[in-house]
């Protein structure tokens, strides 16, 4: 079975089970497919590199930031472990220093900004280094006059860094603002699956346009805490990109095959001025 | 008639509710006088006792008190002409938002603040004080207002948090929440926030991004509720007090996290003993950072707000 999360895990077999229809892919056809499962087009989610690999143009993202890594500001334990262990739990099994990786590069040979979410390390949470990130990449894309790509994969703001990371609301939305403000260049975020809570309350929803991946699902509440509330089942598609475009909060639903074409078509305005 | 309390102040509140008996009797025999004042002693240990030094999550059960003042209270007490705006001119009214204009001292403001019910009829319009978008969308019409008319705005929080519901997801909950964030951070005149029970998560974040954050003395301010964080954490909502513990979310810890500017001190076990002793206190606390706020020039206003904003959390590794 192909899930969300073992989906690089199944290295022996030819054959993977989509957890989304149930039928079975050949391996080899679902990569190629950019982890789209062929037969009911189940976008599986992509890790920050993967993601980077997609949208990027070869070789052309270089990172920065890249040295940032979170401290413990609250001495946040439970009885089980302590931030700093779940830290580093999260850095060997994904690799990276934190949940963001931003950097420059070119989308379709278009020079922009990038930031990209991996929701493997600590559900793509924003904490305080998280935060800085988003901020320092408007910074970048506003002294360098590039327009700004977003691509979020987040379950919100990160429980374990408490009022600061509700507070990286406040400082990536001003930054949103100042973009908006005193660029005459882009801001487009790509919502892919979830994209939900503090990350959709602050910058996210704020750009200039919105592209979501299909069946992502994008909300400000979790669905289980909906459904706790209302004590009702939800409707069917609720939350899904499809759900927002009908209701008009996000402009587009692009296949990940069109992600790089459309992307790159958002972030040319204004470029030939 | 019995009083609300919470286990940890039971016997306190049995006591007063003897103490009242008692001075019934005094009024009319003075031989029960004596008994009056050896009650009044009992009940000023134990009040420092029990009261003295309240956990995290006491302080969050006082924060939601059914007798603590609500948001209204504090407009009412504080606030006079006051002018509401009812809705967003978009889709509803949200009473878990009240908004308007009105004069603080001799000074014109505008005003937002998240307004729960003080029971269940009332909760049933206000939504227990939880906001669904077109409360957000009101307030943003309310910062327009107090930036065309160049006067200060005043945020009062006391929110569980915004609405998780369908219609509030629907109508774009986050889209709301941000769009205020944004707005008031960007807000071409002064800004005070003042968190006076509960600061839930995004749906207080939404209009407390003021130039000065204030918080009563047993006020939370959190990035989730202690029984969400238990709940994630432990798959149990009953280690909430533990959650409250860990989350460092009392309105002291914020301030030594140099969030708050300042703590406004509540009457021994919570401002619902005495109303108007808080009411006075906020009042000054909020006339004397008006004051020094309105003496500055704007651009210096702006300037130090998004400094401060910038900078939060900026230790890494
Ligand atoms: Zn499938």
């Amino acid at each position: 079975m192909v899930s969300n999360e073992n989906v690089n895990n199944q290295e022996e077999t030819k054959w993977l089970r989509c957890s989304n229809c149930r039928d079975l892919i050949y391996k080899r056809i679902f990569f190629e497919n950019q982890k789209v499962c062929p037969l009911c087009n189940f976008h599986y989610r992509l890790t920050a590199h993967e993601r980077i690999e997609l949208l990027f143009d070869k070789g052309s993202f270089v990172e920065i930031n890249a040295h940032l890594s979170s401290v413990d500001l609250l001495g946040f334990k439970t009885p089980e472990e302590t931030y700093e262990e779940t830290l580093r739990r999260n850095q060997e099994k994904t690799g990276l220093k934190e949940a963001c990786i931003t950097g420059r590069g070119k989308i379709k040979g278009v020079e922009c900004i990038g930031i990209v979410f991996d929701f493997f390390f600590m559900g793509g949470s924003m904490g305080t280094v998280v935060g800085e990130k988003v901020a320092r990449a408007f910074e970048e894309a506003l002294s360098k006059e590039l327009p700004l790509v977003a691509v979020t994969a987040s379950g919100g703001a990160r429980m374990q860094e408490g009022i600061f990371s509700l507070m990286q609301m406040a400082k990536t939305s001003l930054l949103a603002g100042r973009f908006k403000r005193e660029s005459q260049k882009a801001f487009v975020t790509l919502m892919t699956n979830p994209t939900t809570g503090g990350v959709l309350a602050s910058f996210a929803s704020l750009a200039d346009f919105i592209i979501a991946e299909p069946g992502a699902l994008i909300g400000f509440a979790g669905p289980r805490v909906i459904e706790k509330t209302v004590k009702a089942k939800l409707p069917k598609g609720f939350q899904t990109a499809e759900f927002l475009y009908e209701r008009g909060l996000i402009d587009m639903v692009i296949p990940r095959s069109k992600l790089s074409e459309s992307i790159s078509e958002v972030i040319s305005i204004g470029v030939n001025r | 008639m019995r009083r609300f309390s919470y286990d940890f102040e039971t016997k306190i509140i049995d006591l007063e509710e003897k103490l009242r008996k008692v001075n019934q009797l005094a009024s009319q025999n003075p031989s029960f006088e004596r008994e009056v004042k050896e009650l009044e002693r009992k009940i000023e240990n134990l009040k420092k006792k029990v009261y003295g030094n309240p956990t995290p999550w006491q302080r969050v059960l006082f924060s939601r008190h059914p007798e603590r003042p609500k948001v209204r209270d504090f407009i009412n007490a504080l606030i006079n002409g006051f002018i509401p705006v009812q809705g967003d001119r978009l889709f509803a009214a949200d009473n878990a938002i009240v908004a308007g204009i009105g004069f603080f001292g001799g000074r014109e403001v505008a005003v937002c603040g998240t307004d729960k019910g003080k029971n269940t009829r009332e909760n049933l319009t206000k939504n227990f004080g939880m906001a669904h978008p077109e409360g957000y969308r009101k307030c943003l019409l309310v910062m327009e207002l107090a930036e065309r008319f160049k006067i200060p705005f005043l945020t009062f929080i006391d929110t569980p948090g915004a609405y998780p519901g369908i219609g509030a997801e629907e109508r774009g909950q986050a889209w709301a929440i941000a769009r205020c964030i944004e707005k008031m951070l960007w807000l071409q005149v002064p800004t005070l926030a003042i968190i006076t029970g509960e600061g839930g998560s995004g749906g207080a974040i939404a209009i407390a991004c003021a130039d000065r954050i204030l918080m009563l003395e047993n006020a939370y301010y959190s990035v989730i509720s202690p029984e969400g964080c238990a709940s994630i954490l432990w798959h149990d909502e009953k280690r909430a007090e533990e959650a409250a513990e860990v989350l460092k979310l009392t309105a002291s810890d914020l301030h030594s996290f140099g969030l708050v500017y300042e703590v406004i001190p509540e009457p021994l076990g919570g401002c619902h003993r005495d109303p108007n002793k808080i009411f006075k206190r906020v009042r000054e606390s909020i006339k004397k950072h008006l004051d020094e706020l309105m003496v500055k020039e704007i651009g210096t206003i702006l300037e130090e707000r998004h400094n401060f904003y910038r900078q939060i959390g900026n230790i890494f590794k």
